[in-house]
């Protein structure tokens, strides 16, 4: 089992507020990794130092074995990117876009077929700027997986979408892991880091209080108790 | 022995497609964007057309000495560098920085830098469609450009795109992105009237001629003129540009922020 993600004491902050102070976890290939915690505590921070987005302040990140930051082309063809505010631009229409997106790879992932799994075909004749909320999160979706990536981070990705679409994100986001991609969702559903995770990372006010398989963090408690009372204590 | 020949070895996943591929792809998505834009294709193409057909029309406002369609047709193209350059590119860089957009394409095998090139390469593209057209209405209409200008005119186009790209970057850079359409939109009625552009300013009061004449849109207007009737390119009207030009690359260089 190889690391594809490795944080390691990671510091950020912006102005006064201390965003990450020492985030430490790791993510591996095969497997998906859920990243959960309250608003604030530093999960997208942390993903979009791993995308290259943010630079820290400190610490170490590396994707793939390489520093994220101002990496290069083919490393960011490894790495599929599903942005929390969807980053898709309005005025085009999806099915137009994902071939786009694939055009930047040599062997893209086949975009009809995502097409069909996510049901973007019922919607491919309506621009961006005219979906849904869950329609867009497909479509994103859709966008960070049609690299075929060897990473993939996923800022909640099924927020906001009805139970058939989160069913259908859900075994995607499954086969995607099977394929031997490491795939990293933030989430605020307990539900789907049950459902979706081999490991869950809690984090708290920019640093892990948890970590481990499902079964490793909660013994015979509940995963919402874990949470809660590994969160609110140093609230 | 008799062998297969080998089969080409397939890319592995995850590799990008080259440079200038991903570059081409981006500016093809970019142009073909704005052109499936109505109201971008009403800014590039029908108003500066409708402008053009107005000027060569009618006997006012005065655009000074000469044949009034070879005055009216190089400031209409430096109308068309204005709206696609400046008030286009900022719209679009201003909605694409408050939906994400750039840094989702920053963080895809395209890359800020790729982006940027895109973008430049697209709004050449766009340009180069609004000089056949504007060009084309205008020899019909009866323009005589000097053709020993064209160099010089094309040198003037590229370094006053530059310039304007650079000045709608600098707004789209740090704005919000209902500040930049109101703004850009803004800038583009003034520069219109007021700037030189169209009206040449040896036909304005003295204190505003003198003002336009520092102007980006003054000098591209001035520039062109010069080049399409008298043959040749004008240094002042080009320092002006490169001067805007520079201030503008630096400044947008060092506030460009890629996420709202």
């Amino acid at each position: 089992m190889t690391e594809a993600v490795t944080v390691r004491e990671l510091t950020k902050r912006f102005g006064a507020t201390t965003a990450l102070q020492g985030m430490t976890w790791t993510a591996h290939h095969g497997q998906v990794t859920a990243v959960l915690g309250p608003n604030g505590a530093g999960k997208t921070t942390t993903i979009e130092c791993a995308e290259g987005l943010q630079r820290p302040d400190s610490g170490e990140v590396r994707v793939l074995g390489v520093d994220p930051w101002r990496a290069g082309a083919d490393h960011r063809a490894c790495v599929g990117v599903m942005l929390q505010d969807g980053g898709l631009p309005n005025a085009t229409k999806p099915v137009r876009l994902l071939r786009h997106l694939a055009a930047f790879h040599q062997s893209p992932a086949d975009v009809d077929s995502l097409v069909d799994r996510l049901g973007i075909g019922a919607f491919s004749g309506t621009t961006v700027r005219r979906l849904s909320g869950g329609q867009k999160q497909r479509v994103a979706l859709a966008a960070a997986l049609v690299g075929s990536p060897e990473v993939a981070f996923l800022d909640e990705p099924t927020a906001g979408l009805d139970p058939h679409a989160r069913l259908e994100v859900w075994d995607l986001v499954r086969e995607t892991r099977d394929a031997g991609c490491a795939v990293i969702v933030t989430t605020h559903s307990f539900e789907e880091a049950q459902r979706l995770a081999d490991q869950i990372v809690i984090v708290n006010r920019g640093r892990v209080v948890g970590q481990g398989s499902l079964a490793e963090l909660t013994g015979e408690r509940s995963l919402e108790d874990v949470y809660f009372s590994l969160t609110r204590e140093s609230a | 022995m008799n062998t297969a020949p080998p089969a080409a070895p397939a890319p592995p996943a995850g590799t990008a497609a080259p440079t200038v591929d991903r570059i081409l792809a981006q500016t093809r998505f970019e142009t073909g964007t704005l052109l499936r834009n109505g109201e971008q294709l009403l800014v590039a193409l029908i108003l500066p057309a409708m402008a053009l057909v107005g000027l060569a029309m009618s006997q006012s406002p005065s655009l000074g000495p000469g044949r009034r369609i070879d005055l009216a047709v190089p400031g209409v193209l430096a109308l068309a560098v204005i709206s696609t350059a400046f008030t286009g590119q900022a719209i679009s860089t201003g909605f694409d920085r408050r939906y994400g957009v750039l840094r989702l394409l920053g963080v895809s095998p395209l890359g800020r830098r790729g982006l940027l090139i895109a973008k430049a390469l697209a709004v050449l593209t766009i340009e180069l469609l609004q000089g056949v057209v504007i060009g084309g209405l205008g020899l019909a209409l009866g323009w005589h450009p000097q053709w020993m200008g064209l160099f010089a005119g094309v040198v003037l186009a590229l370094v006053g795109t530059w310039a304007f790209v650079a000045l709608a970057l600098l707004l789209a850079g740090t704005l919000r992105a209902e500040g930049v359409l109101a703004l850009a939109n803004l800038i583009w009625i003034l520069l219109l009237g007021l700037g030189g552009v169209i009206v040449p300013r040896t036909e304005m009061p003295p204190g505003l001629s003198h003002v336009a004449a520092l102007l980006p849109s003054g000098a591209l207007g001035d520039g062109l003129r010069e080049a399409f009737i008298h043959g040749h390119l004008a240094g002042v009207p080009l320092l002006v540009l490169v001067v805007w030009g520079t201030v503008a690359t630096v400044l947008a260089s060092r506030t460009f922020r890629w996420s709202d």
